[in-house]
């Protein structure tokens, strides 16, 4: 033990040196008097976490070599069909009713946890099964929320009727960068995307005719029901809304729960299609790529088509949810769709585990409604994320919930050659 | 035709700043074959650094000679620098040494995230301007027409840019390290079992990387005298393009694509509109790793099944 300490102790001395020039001296600007002030404090909080870190890392190495010996081959929850309807159902249902309990606060952020789940169960589709690096999902997020925006404000077409309109054209787009860029190897084509991403927030930062450069887009329509708005008056004259259809009183949270239930609609219908895609041809071609790709060739299956269709269906999810993200906030700018946004969703996959749909729409919520209990620590809040993906790959790649599949095993045996 | 000159002259000096980020990243991926996703924050910690020994040197312990500072603040910050290369490398990557590709750059997205948000919080995300160190320059051309400007801050960064060049490459040719550094980057495993110790040398190899990123992070912010945390990102993937376009792995083809590209983003904001000088850096590295994966000096990969 006294090793260990020693270690840590070093460690963190270690640390102590490398974070004094950032942490222990700041730069201070006064018109044109520049000057340094020292404070140690930081430096040497930073030094304590290094070494309880140091410190504990060797009992938690012990425990997870443990679990790592005891954990056996993980098998696949297997309830009859019959109860895995109904606990399917109840789960629909009890989110469905869930935002008429509760504050309007928490329903909005729910329906924004709900835009992070669309993105990450599309990106999940691109990154977990097909295992193609796309860091410039933003892109395609952006495509769907300024179609919408531009759709309606210049046409005047409704949300319902944008919305195909904006997956056909992320789609489009997907399919466009995708084509050329897909026969790249995995690292490349990381940086591609990235670039794309950026090439996107560009434009659509000086095109400023069409996009309204930094100030963005305002005032666009949120989505209506059979289209009863939801307003205390109708926008058009002689246009009924919602409340005086159904003869209610007006009140703001009814739009709140109409997006949140709009969301949760959006969002079966995306488990919905991937969970009946993966089980398709294409599905299985897209697992079966990621795992060996000359294997794959030489089956017969062609890696660009299959990519493609991987990369086009992510990019749709992405443009789907993008509309939504336009008409729930009324007004978009470049400011949301920076590469930072990008690495949350792919932290959210990650996180999840890749190719794990549940595991990636708890990290969603949990990554939405951590930063929103955790206010006090808004300053730190993607300096622990930065962290934490460094940490996950390390000690959990797989995510901390693994996708499992039904699969056989060789029995080992000694090898012959 | 003036107005050209001043554009090569310019896009020189910015090509020198990209190529010497590009060779940290073209190193590594020649080695362990990682695109190391943090070395524009290392960059951007070197400028940081830079500041912050120029404004110890000038204003708290009043030294007043420009060579002396130049030097001092060099030497602080590669080995600062050098030292969060080595950190970096021995924390987030060497314990992913053997997984599949895609999580050695996750987890290298993670340590750019953190770094970035850790010089904001440690420095503040505001931008930090000094007074320039060296200031002044020569013009040439007629009083009346355009004049080329050419500064002194220039023609140090391109000097001290050549300097570090040769050193690297004659390091990297006559050196025994350096003839390990090529043999790992043929082949890990055999030069492992010829007995050299390759963990020894892929950090070392980081150290160079963020050494040379060290140099370019204090010329620039001599040069330019602007810098906030969020400086490296855009760096960074801009010398990747340059390692790239370059042939990723071939240390001249670093600094070729280097070259390359400060010269389009210069024409580029020159001719075009400023605002697409970015643009134009991206879409050059989408079209080469579309028409030539392999960079202009780079060496094809043969995959192996």
């Amino acid at each position: 033990m006294p090793r260990h300490f020693f270690e840590a102790m070093l460690v963190a001395l270690l640390a102590g040196l490398l974070t004094v020039p950032i942490l222990g001296i700041q730069i201070q600007v006064e018109g044109i008097n520049v000057s340094l002030e020292g404070d140690p404090l930081p430096v040497l909080l930073a030094m304590a976490a290094v070494f309880m870190a140091r410190l504990l890392q060797v009992p938690l190495k012990a425990v997870s070599g443990v679990m790592h010996i005891t954990r056996r081959v993980p098998r696949p929850i297997h309830l009859p069909t019959a109860y895995r309807l109904i606990l399917i159902v109840l789960v629909i249902v009890a989110a469905a009713i869930w935002p008429f309990t509760v504050s309007r606060g928490a329903v909005d952020i729910a329906t924004l946890a709900l835009i992070y789940v669309m993105l990450g169960l599309g990106l999940n589709v691109v990154v977990g099964f097909a295992g193609l690096l796309d860091l410039g999902y933003v892109a395609f997020y952006a495509v769907g929320a300024y179609g919408y925006a531009l759709l309606s404000t210049h046409f005047g077409l409704s949300f319902w009727e944008c919305l195909p309109l904006c997956v056909m054209m992320a789609a489009i787009t997907g399919c466009l960068l995708g084509f050329p860029v897909l026969r790249l190897r995995g690292d490349y084509l990381a940086i591609v995307t990235l670039g794309f991403g950026e090439i996107i927030r560009l434009l659509l930062n000086n095109l400023d005719e069409l996009t309204g450069g930094p100030d963005g887009i305002g005032n666009i329509p949120k989505p209506s029901l059979f289209g009863l708005e939801f307003a205390r008056r109708s926008s058009t004259e002689g246009g009924t809304t919602f409340h005086e259809f159904f003869g209610l009183e007006y009140s703001g949270a009814d739009t709140v729960v109409f997006l949140y239930l709009v969301a949760l609609v959006m969002t079966l219908l995306i488990l919905y299609v991937i969970n009946r895609l993966i089980r398709m041809p294409v599905g299985r071609a897209w697992e079966a790529l990621r795992e060996d790709e000359i294997a794959c060739r030489s089956l017969g299956l062609n890696p660009t088509t299959i990519k493609l269709s991987a990369f086009g269906f992510g990019a749709s999810t992405a443009g789907f949810a993008g509309a939504f993200f336009a008409a729930r906030q009324g007004f978009i700018n470049p400011e949301s769709f920076t590469f930072i946004e990008s690495a949350i969703v792919l932290a959210i996959v990650v996180l999840g585990g890749m190719g794990s749909q549940i595991g990636v729409i708890l990290a969603a919520i949990a990554l939405t409604a951590l930063p929103e209990i955790a206010r006090q620590f808004a300053e730190y809040r993607m300096l622990i994320f930065g962290l934490v993906l460094v940490l996950m790959m390390i000690w959990r790649p797989q995510g901390l919930l693994p996708a499992t599949r039904p699969r056989l095993e060789l029995p080992a045996r000694a090898e012959t050659l | 035709m003036l107005e050209f000159f001043q554009q090569v002259i310019n896009g020189l000096t910015l090509g020198s700043i990209y190529a010497l980020i590009a060779i940290g990243y073209t190193m590594v991926y020649g080695i362990i074959g990682m695109i190391n996703f943090a070395h524009g924050e290392i960059y951007m910690i070197s400028a940081y650094i830079g500041l912050i020994t120029v404004t110890a040197l000038t204003v708290q312990f009043g030294v007043e000679n420009v060579p002396l500072i130049l030097l001092f603040t060099l030497a602080a910050s590669i080995l600062a620098t050098s030292a969060y290369g080595w950190a970096i490398e021995r924390i987030a990557y060497r314990p992913l040494r053997s997984s599949p590709r895609l999580i050695p750059l996750i987890s290298a997205i993670g340590m750019s995230i953190f770094l970035q948000n850790y010089v904001q919080i440690g420095q503040g995300a505001r931008d930090l301007s000094m007074q320039p160190l060296i200031s002044g320059g020569w013009r040439f051309g007629s009083d009346a027409g355009f004049q080329i400007y050419l500064s002194y801050m220039q023609v140090l960064i391109a000097v001290v840019t050549v300097i570090f060049m040769t050193a690297l490459t004659l390091f990297i040719a006559r050196s025994r390290l350096g003839r390990a550094c090529r043999a790992c980057s043929q082949d890990l495993t055999m030069t492992n079992l010829l007995g050299i110790d390759t963990n020894r040398v892929i950090s070392l190899t980081f150290v160079l990387g963020a050494a040379l990123a060290a140099v370019a992070g204090v010329l620039i912010s001599l040069h330019i005298g602007k810098i906030n945390p969020f400086i490296g990102f855009d760096a960074g993937i801009k010398a990747f393009t340059a390692a790239v376009l370059g042939g990723i792995g071939s240390i001249p083809g670093a600094m070729l694509g280097g070259i390359i590209l400060g010269l389009s983003e210069s024409f580029a904001s020159a001719y075009l509109r400023t605002e697409y000088k970015d643009v134009v850096a991206f879409s050059l590295l989408v079209l080469v790793l579309l028409f030539r994966p392999t960079g202009l000096l780079g060496k094809p990969e043969i995959e192996k099944v």
